[in-house]
């Protein structure tokens, strides 16, 4: 009757301590709302990966010899082998996206550039730390407020830390609301988030619509190549959005594509959660860098837009620029909310959103800027 | 300072101006799009 007994007696403390994080991820993603279309599937993962001689992983069994677990399957088919799960999704992204915001006011790209700004300060704070290039490039990546970017550019640096990356990512991306608020008062006084913002947007040719896509992709493949991946995927689904003749593509790739990666995308990062790896005092430490390259990358933003009034006559209200994140619409939301504290008659929604919208941009391209450059440098 | 911190900052100057050049191009590029785009007023209408 020993059989009975084996799991319960292989139960190490540190498989109890995943349970745990397994349970507290699922609590927050149903009772608290965060992001829970990717922290219960990545928490109920936890759970699964941590029970002794679990089925689901990869084990070699008396009498028989290897066996293939199907979550340890996932993650070597889905994304150690080809990264398939994060790109797909970003079919389904970029059919979500409306670059109309963007596209009636393309000075607000600039916003998405300089809030990139924290991935970069966290690199640099993590090589402070001892960490290798690869390992601080793929933390600084959190602060693309991009989960499967994150994902993708760990993945492809090879670190070792996936698992505690994606909860780190997706779990800020969750807390931008209260983050960004903290951030930006820290860098503006209440006069210059009460600045107004007049809004006269150009109208967008379906021809501009349609050509965006097309020359975002060649323009970021011929300066960054490593970020085509990235940003081909986003502008394909885009182009299908914009193009008017595939709508049941469209709403494919927006709905039914989306909703199935982002299933299995949560339950397979999972296999990087087991117990040995994920509980470490380097799992806090990432948890800290990810929580400053959100600060460093609203910090940033911020900034830039500061330094543009210095020439503008009309004005920027500088939050707009904290907005150039990826993390969409949470961010533009929290803009709109800010400035509507600082005077009820400030509406910033539409300039945040383009920002906002101008971060998923960036963000992409930070990501194969980080995959072509880090090789380079270590 | 070690290697990697000096790699690490290195990597912030090239990666931004990476980044910054993109956009910017980009952005020429969407001005250039509304420029040659934009419907123009119909002159009959006028």
């Amino acid at each position: 009757m020993n059989f009975l007994f084996e799991g319960i007696l292989s139960v190490t403390s540190k498989q109890v301590i995943m349970w745990v994080i397994g349970a507290l991820l699922i609590y927050l993603a149903i009772v608290k709302d965060m992001e829970p279309a990717l922290i219960l599937p990545m928490g109920f993962g936890a759970i699964l990966v941590n029970i002794p001689m679990s089925g689901v992983l990869n084990q070699t069994l008396e009498g028989i010899g290897p066996v293939k677990g199907i979550i340890d399957w996932l993650f070597e088919v889905g994304i150690e082998a080809s990264e398939a799960m994060p790109l797909l999704l970003f079919i389904g992204i970029g059919a979500m996206i409306d670059f109309g915001p963007l596209l009636s006011n393309p000075r607000l790209l600039l916003f998405g550039a300089a809030a990139q700004f924290g991935i970069f300060a966290t690199i640099t704070a993590a090589s402070l730390m001892g960490y290798s290039l690869a390992d601080s490039a793929s933390f600084g990546i959190i602060g693309a407020a991009d989960g499967p970017t994150s994902i993708l550019v760990s993945q492809i640096l090879k670190s070792n830390y996936v698992g505690p990356i994606a909860v780190a990512a997706y779990s800020y991306m969750a807390l931008v609301p209260m983050i960004q608020p903290f951030a930006i008062k820290l860098v503006t006084t209440k006069n210059e988030r009460k600045i107004r913002m007049k809004y006269n947007p150009k109208s967008v040719s379906r021809m501009t619509r349609l050509l965006f896509p097309i020359i975002v992709t060649i323009i970021a493949g011929l300066v960054a190549p490593a970020s085509v991946s990235l940003v081909g995927f986003l502008m394909f689904g885009n182009l299908i959005r914009e193009c008017g003749v595939l709508r049941s593509l469209s709403e494919t790739a927006q709905n039914s594509l989306a909703n199935l990666i982002t299933l299995l995308l949560g339950i397979t990062i999972s296999a990087s959660m087991k117990a040995d790896v994920f509980v470490s005092v380097d799992t806090i430490k990432i948890m800290v860098l990810g929580l400053l390259a959100f600060i460093f990358d609203t910090m940033g933003g911020v900034m830039f837009a500061k330094f543009l009034n210095l020439f503008l006559k009309e004005k920027i209200n500088p939050m707009v620029g904290g907005a150039g994140i990826s993390a969409f619409p949470m961010s533009a939301r929290v803009i709109q909310k800010m400035g509507l504290e600082a005077d009820p008659q400030n509406h910033l929604l539409m300039h945040a959103v383009g920002a906002n919208v101008a971060g998923q941009i960036a963000s992409v391209i930070a990501g194969g800027v980080i995959i072509g450059l880090v090789p380079t440098l270590w | 300072m070690n290697g990697n911190v000096l790699a690490s900052i290195k990597l912030m100057g090239m990666g931004m101006t990476a980044i910054f050049s993109v956009i910017i191009v980009i952005y020429a590029a969407v001005n250039l799009l509304h420029r040659f785009t934009d419907k123009k007023p119909d002159k009959k209408t006028q």
